[in-house]
């Protein structure tokens, strides 16, 4: 009966103690910070591809706070929450997160689109943005609709577009892709399933026969797709893959023989743990570029100087790669808003409402960006109330067996095709949500 | 001393059959009850702590309670019924998708008929309560092979269930609305013409529903039917032969579980998510519920409460232990002491008290009863 007590009294006092300390959590946080939370994953499935972007997101703050003192003298803050890639922990680090800082939180940044989908449904109540820069809804480019959503960079239509147009150019000419089969191998999730729409209007107007294979998370198994595949023998794959699914994909088509230089990952399907566990099976490997490339350009020496060389930062071992960078350049699109509210708003930490406005108004000029570091990585990107992507623009690069090699030009996505489904899929949501569109031109 | 039953005499029928026959248990209820009502209600208003901000109701008290209206569906069947199921996360996914067809306005168009069946949004209460009835029919059809196979080969049953559920809401594009991403969102809650928005009041509704299907949970139990539940669980045989019909009570159990699950399927939906997509309800949720039932108790609608304040909150709370007493750790090694302090937890607790929180609870008011004199 006493080891009953016992683990009675223990349960009772923990739980209690419980409660104690998760409410008093609140550290003593000085005046003159601004808060940026961080929703990250660093453990399962999908941290092979979570942790390169979270250091680089990270390390760009501490750069920003080591070189500079934060931004126009107020000191960038930032904490972490682990969210595994699960929806409903994405909530919970959300609420934990976004009240914390003398302001609350500045933006957010989830980095999954399940749970870009379900904030996208918190954030107006809370007025924060969030800054999904390479992902989330494709939709969420109308600023009027979406008023807090940035989908910074491109959308998953802006990348089946440009893989497309790639396609295109190795077949000799948009005419070239009548008769073609292209199919999609995409994570059976909203991630995946997003270019679809895209894919199909594209099928539709250049006259090639389009197929998607869904994969069940986390993707680990896919035999029986890639066997499709090869009795299928499309002339293109797409892949629109995540974490370890992607190497699987590429060793699964090696498996059948399938030329993996047919295969075009998006820009999430692009990166050195894709391909790294793959081996020489992946070597040939396509994928599209989020404008920026792997490798070192001036942040990075900035970096160097400022931020390891005084012991700090996270990602010294995924230093230059390609979501080491990307996550470089999510906290340079957000950082960047601030400094552009602080010119509105003043010196001071800001709300996330003003940080809102900051984006809106945020026009990263190719001066500009040279002068912050990272020409060579982004082209020039301007949103605006009725645009909240701000570029339609991307390259595909090629892995070597050692590193990704550009072969491209820049494609510009057929915006003829995409708005339209921006402005139809943006209504439907608008209605559905009772939402009345705001009108840009009154504003600003 | 204080929680002694001595000198209460029942004289009536009524007296002898209250849900808590011991006075002091009902005073204890009550307090609870009015607290939950009426006191954090008034500590939010106020914004006194904890409630200073709204991440204590949207975060931890929200997804409580309906995780814990989950686990007493998954309780009525499994700790009552004795029918093991893994398909409770498929059953929280119908009862959210069907609310989301009812609240969206249903439309089936039948060419070949040369008609259509179209239903307008319905309020969400009664979308709510549809999407449970939902469930509870498809409950009914996954529950017959039950009447066949038993134990774990019914677990294997009910997976199939979850399997499927999983495949048909990502797959039949009509239950998302033809939504591009395959992710649906929540239409407006309205309650009688009043939008529901704020935290309390979504806090409110949750524990109007907890309460009340609580209430009809507890006392389904303690009649007639719950009586046949447990007889079917403890020996089918020996209960068929008392005259028990085993396709009715395991029926209605998979029934009245189902209803449940689906109602707290739909609340997680609209009132926690917001949007969702079919792996917030993956086989990850019906584990998540079924370790609740195990770890609160089987059989015990106050054990319900207990395992889903232990599968939910612990994490959440171990989660943020590093952090407030200023540990200078990563989130990934914290996420990795989480999972290693909540097994070894669950282990501990299991080989201490195999029957789960709810019987260390009446171990622990057995002692009371005696305290401070035990002899």
């Amino acid at each position: 009966m006493l080891r009953k007590t016992l683990a009675f009294a223990t349960a009772a006092s923990a739980a209690l103690s419980g409660a104690g300390i998760m409410l008093s959590a609140a550290p003593a946080m000085a005046q003159n910070e601004q808060f940026i939370p961080r929703l990250v994953y660093r453990t399962g499935a999908y941290a092979p591809n979570g942790i390169p972007f979270a250091n680089g997101a990270a390390d760009y703050i501490t750069m920003l706070n080591e070189r500079d003192g934060g931004i126009g003298g107020v000191k960038l803050v930032m904490e972490e929450c682990e969210t595994g890639y699960a929806t409903d922990k994405g909530v919970e680090c959300y609420e934990r997160l976004k009240g914390k800082g003398p302001t609350g939180a500045a933006y957010f940044s989830p980095l999954s689109t399940g749970i870009t989908f379900a904030l996208t449904e918190k954030a107006p109540g809370d007025k924060i943005p969030l800054l999904t820069t390479g992902y989330g809804r494709s939709e969420s480019r109308n600023g009027a609709v979406f008023a807090w959503n940035f989908i910074a960079v491109g959308s998953y239509w802006t990348a089946a577009d440009i893989a497309i147009q790639h396609i295109a150019k190795e077949v000799g000419g948009m005419a070239n892709l009548k008769g073609k089969k292209i199919s999609l191998v995409y994570h059976d999730s909203p991630y995946g399933k997003e270019p679809i729409p895209a894919l199909e209007a594209r099928a539709k107007l250049n006259g090639f026969t389009f197929k998607a294979i869904p994969v069940t998370h986390p993707g680990v198994e896919q035999k029986s797709q890639w066997l499709g595949i090869r009795q299928d023998r499309p002339d293109y794959v797409l892949l629109w893959g995540w974490g370890v699914m992607n190497s699987t994909s590429i060793k699964e088509a090696a498996a059948v023989a399938y030329p993996r230089d047919k295969i075009i990952g998006v820009w999430w399907s692009g990166a050195e743990p894709d391909v790294i566990p793959a081996g020489d099976q992946a070597t040939g490997y396509k994928a599209l570029l989020l404008q920026h490339p792997a490798g070192k350009f001036g942040v990075h020496g900035d970096i160097e100087k400022h931020v390891y060389a005084k012991g700090q930062g996270v990602g010294k071992e995924q230093f230059g790669q390609v979501l080491y960078n990307r996550g470089l350049i999510d906290s340079l699109i957000g950082t960047e808003a601030i400094r552009t509210a602080q010119a509105k708003f003043g010196n001071k930490p800001l709300t996330g409402e003003q940080v809102r406005w900051g984006f809106e108004n945020l026009n990263l000029t190719a001066a500009r960006i040279k002068e912050l570091g990272f020409e060579g990585m982004l082209a020039p990107i301007k949103f605006s109330c009725e645009d909240h992507q701000g570029a339609d623009q991307g390259r595909v690069h090629q892995w070597d067996g050692k590193e990704w090699k550009i072969i491209s030009d820049f494609y510009t996505a057929d915006r003829k095709i995409l708005d339209p489904m921006v402005a139809e899929q943006s209504a439907k949501y608008a209605a559905e949500k009772k939402i009345t569109p705001r009108d840009c031109a009154k504003e600003s | 001393m204080l929680y002694r039953e001595a000198g209460q005499f029942k004289t009536s029928y009524a007296a002898d059959m209250a849900i808590f026959p011991i006075r002091q248990d009902r005073i204890g209820v009550i307090a609870l009850l009015v607290f939950a009502f009426v006191g954090i209600p008034l500590l939010a208003h106020f914004q006194l702590w904890p409630l200073g901000s709204d991440y204590f109701l949207r975060a931890i008290l929200i997804p409580f309670l309906i995780l814990s209206l989950a686990a007493i569906g998954v309780n009525i069947l499994v700790g009552y019924c004795g029918q093991i199921s893994l398909g409770s996360g498929a059953f929280m996914a119908i009862g959210a998708y069907s609310a989301y067809k009812f609240g969206t306005g249903v439309h089936i168009p039948l060419e070949f008929l040369g008609t259509e069946i179209s239903i307008a949004p319905l309020p969400m209460i009664v979308s709510i309560l549809l999407g449970g009835l939902m469930a509870a029919i498809v409950g009914i059809l996954f529950g017959i092979p039950s009447l066949r196979i038993k134990g774990l080969y019914l677990a294997v049953a009910t997976l199939a269930a979850q399997f499927f559920f999983d495949w048909v809401f990502l797959r039949v594009k009509w239950f998302t609305n033809y939504a591009p991403s395959g992710s649906v969102a929540a239409p407006d809650f309205y309650f009688f013409g009043y939008l529901v928005n704020s935290p309390i009041e979504r806090y409110l509704l949750c524990l109007v529903f907890v309460t009340i299907f609580a209430l009809i949970a507890k006392n389904l139990v303690r009649g007639n039917i719950g009586r046949q539940w447990m007889a079917i669980r403890d020996m089918d045989i020996a209960a068929e032969l008392m005259g028990i019909r085993p396709l009715y009570a395991k029926l209605t159990a998979f029934a009245v579980s189902s209803f449940i699950v689906g109602v707290a399927g739909a609340l997680w939906a609209f009132i926690y998510l917001g949007a969702w997509e079919p792996l917030a309800f993956s086989i990850d949720r019906s584990l998540q519920l079924l370790f609740m039932v195990i770890i609160g108790g089987l059989g015990s609608i106050l054990g319900s409460f207990l395992g889903a304040a232990f599968i939910l909150i612990l994490p959440i709370f171990l989660d943020q232990v590093p952090h407030a007493l200023g540990v200078p750790v990563t989130v990934e090694t914290v996420s990795h002491l989480v999972f290693i302090v909540t097994g070894a937890l669950i282990c501990y607790l299991l080989i201490v008290e195999p029957h789960g929180f709810a019987r260390l609870w009446s171990i622990a008011k057995e002692k009371l009863r005696l305290w401070p004199f035990p002899y």
